[in-house]
């Protein structure tokens, strides 16, 4: 059950959920003055928590170390979320444990030792975290985290610190960009500790409309409470954000519908298309398919066409590095390509 | 997406550059856009830098000791360093700049306190800690009082919790 290609609660709105908690092992010294025999040491103590647990989990797991990956197989899975754009700067030390349903990732040597991520399709942040407890559970068995009484989990950046958690909900707002309410929505919710960035995390843009909310407070409340108040702000904000869908259909249906439909064509027929481009395009069909002005295509094709049309997929399916421009020419066939599949 | 650059790290930086009605959109990654001039105003400043901001501020409550010197006794980094590069050495940096991160602490973060999971081992450890601390307060009173048949038992006590915390 993959977040690309799986349906989830309130899929029209909110494309994923994911909780990230980082621990580290203790008494070794953290990732980024490590020595490369310590953190071998750490890949094959986490490598063993998971492949050598007693756990039914375990069986699912597979381990890859980054350095056997090519450039372009690491970007995949940065791509697919499964791994940070971090953990690619590291590569020579790194390495992940990724589960088949690719739901789980243990990131080894990111930031912290031991980085590990669950990413469920829609809004289900609650199952997440369960599922994540478990493994971190699993991996503690073998394991013994750098833990403090007063400060928790002890963790190299002191923004990590407490519970080492990150809960994040990737949530698709044209409405609320078109409307220009977005903004006041975004100065909300810093004021309840919550942040908000671009696709590809801090400093990035919010291509495609898509924005990720999450916790900025790791030390205090529980992991409980991080998620229970994100859970708020997130169902206020869908609902935000259909009422300006519902909006912006009423004031003008025609230019509405139009824009929508004229997205759908030129993705249909264009011979070249910039990331930037495809992703707002793409929003714009997004937003039709869940008003239900697109029939026949589903949220689920999207976000594969999505991941599928990323620089380092493209690359994959071509089978060769490529500049910009070329990159821009392969995406257009590929969207025409699959659209062509679909109606 | 990858930066148009160099084609190998994450584009974090979007620019959009209009000449002469002509626009041309870069997306690069921080250290490309770093060495180019016309973006060195656009790049977002990152949490490195927002701590060190604090850590600066700061300063004035904690002149008692002197950062420059201060070092991790236990994987050597010093105070200096982590302020560079906003990543602390090891765990025991918490300790030898208990001092110093406390503030930074308290304001990047909603409390001071944890009260989320506890781990179970390090769970396990803390309670039997905690235990021994308060036998041993106990076996101070008892030898006090010269109640020494009270205070072998209590100093077996404590040696059977001392051997299970040895094995943990």
């Amino acid at each position: 059950m993959s977040w690309i290609s799986e349906n989830g609660p309130y899929s029209g709105i909110v494309m994923s959920s994911r909780i990230r908690i980082a621990r580290n092992i203790a008494g070794l010294p953290f990732p980024s003055i490590a020595s490369i025999e310590t953190s071998q040491k750490v890949v094959d103590m986490v490598r063993k928590s998971i492949l050598e647990s007693n756990s039914i989990l375990s069986r699912d797991f597979d381990f890859v170390s980054l350095r056997n990956l090519n450039e372009v197989e690491r970007y995949i899975l940065v791509e697919k979320h499964l791994i940070s754009p971090d953990l690619v700067e590291r590569a020579e030390i790194a390495a992940v444990l990724m589960d088949r349903n690719e739901q789980v990732s243990i990131m080894i040597n990111e930031e912290d030792h031991i980085r590990m991520q669950c990413i469920f399709p829609g809004f289900q942040l609650d199952k997440a975290w369960e599922l994540l407890n478990r493994v971190d559970d699993i991996v503690e068995e073998s394991i013994e985290y750098s833990f403090d009484e007063h400060l928790g989990y002890l963790t190299s950046c002191p923004t990590n610190v407490g519970t080492g958690m990150r809960a994040s909900v990737m949530m698709h707002l044209p409405g609320l960009v078109a409307t220009n309410y977005i903004n006041s929505v975004l100065h909300t919710i810093s004021k309840v500790g919550l942040t908000a960035r671009g696709l590809y995390g801090e400093g990035s843009e919010a291509l495609g409309d898509i924005y990720q909310i999450s916790n900025q407070i790791t030390l205090g409340p529980t992991e409980e409470e991080i998620i229970s108040s994100l859970n708020i702000a997130v169902r206020q904000i869908i609902e935000n954000e259909r009422m300006a869908r519902q909006a912006l259909a009423q004031s003008g249906k025609l230019e509405f519908e139009d824009r929508i439909w004229r997205a759908l064509g030129v993705l249909k027929h264009a011979r070249r298309l910039s990331l930037q481009e495809f992703m707002t395009l793409l929003s714009q069909v997004r937003l039709g398919v869940d008003m239900g002005i697109i029939k026949g295509i589903d949220a689920v094709m999207l976000n594969e066409l999505m991941v599928k049309c990323q620089p380092a997929h493209l690359q994959a399916y071509v089978g060769r590095e490529m500049s910009a421009e070329e990159l821009d020419i392969v995406r257009a066939n590929r969207v025409r390509d699959e659209l062509s599949k679909i109606s | 997406m990858l930066c148009q650059q160099c084609q190998k790290r994450p584009a974090t930086v979007h620019f959009t550059k209009i000449v002469n009605n002509h626009k041309t959109e870069f997306y690069l990654c921080e250290e490309c856009a770093r060495q180019k001039e016309d973006f060195k105003a656009f790049i977002p400043f990152s949490i490195n830098d927002l701590l060190t901001g604090f850590l600066d501020m700061d300063k004035a409550d904690v002149s008692v000791r002197s950062p420059g010197l201060l070092k991790c006794k236990t994987c050597g980094m010093d105070f200096v360093q982590f302020k560079k590069v906003g990543r602390l050495g090891c765990q025991d940096c918490y300790k030898y700049f208990a001092e110093e991160l406390a503030p930074v602490i308290r304001r990047v973060q909603g409390g001071t306190k944890h009260t989320g999971k506890v781990p179970r081992r390090a769970g396990v450890g803390l309670r039997i800690e905690r235990q021994i601390k308060q036998l041993k307060a106990q076996l101070q009173k008892a030898v006090e009082a010269e109640a020494f048949e009270e205070a072998a038992r209590l100093r077996d006590q404590i040696r059977e919790l001392e051997r299970q915390l040895g094995q943990l």
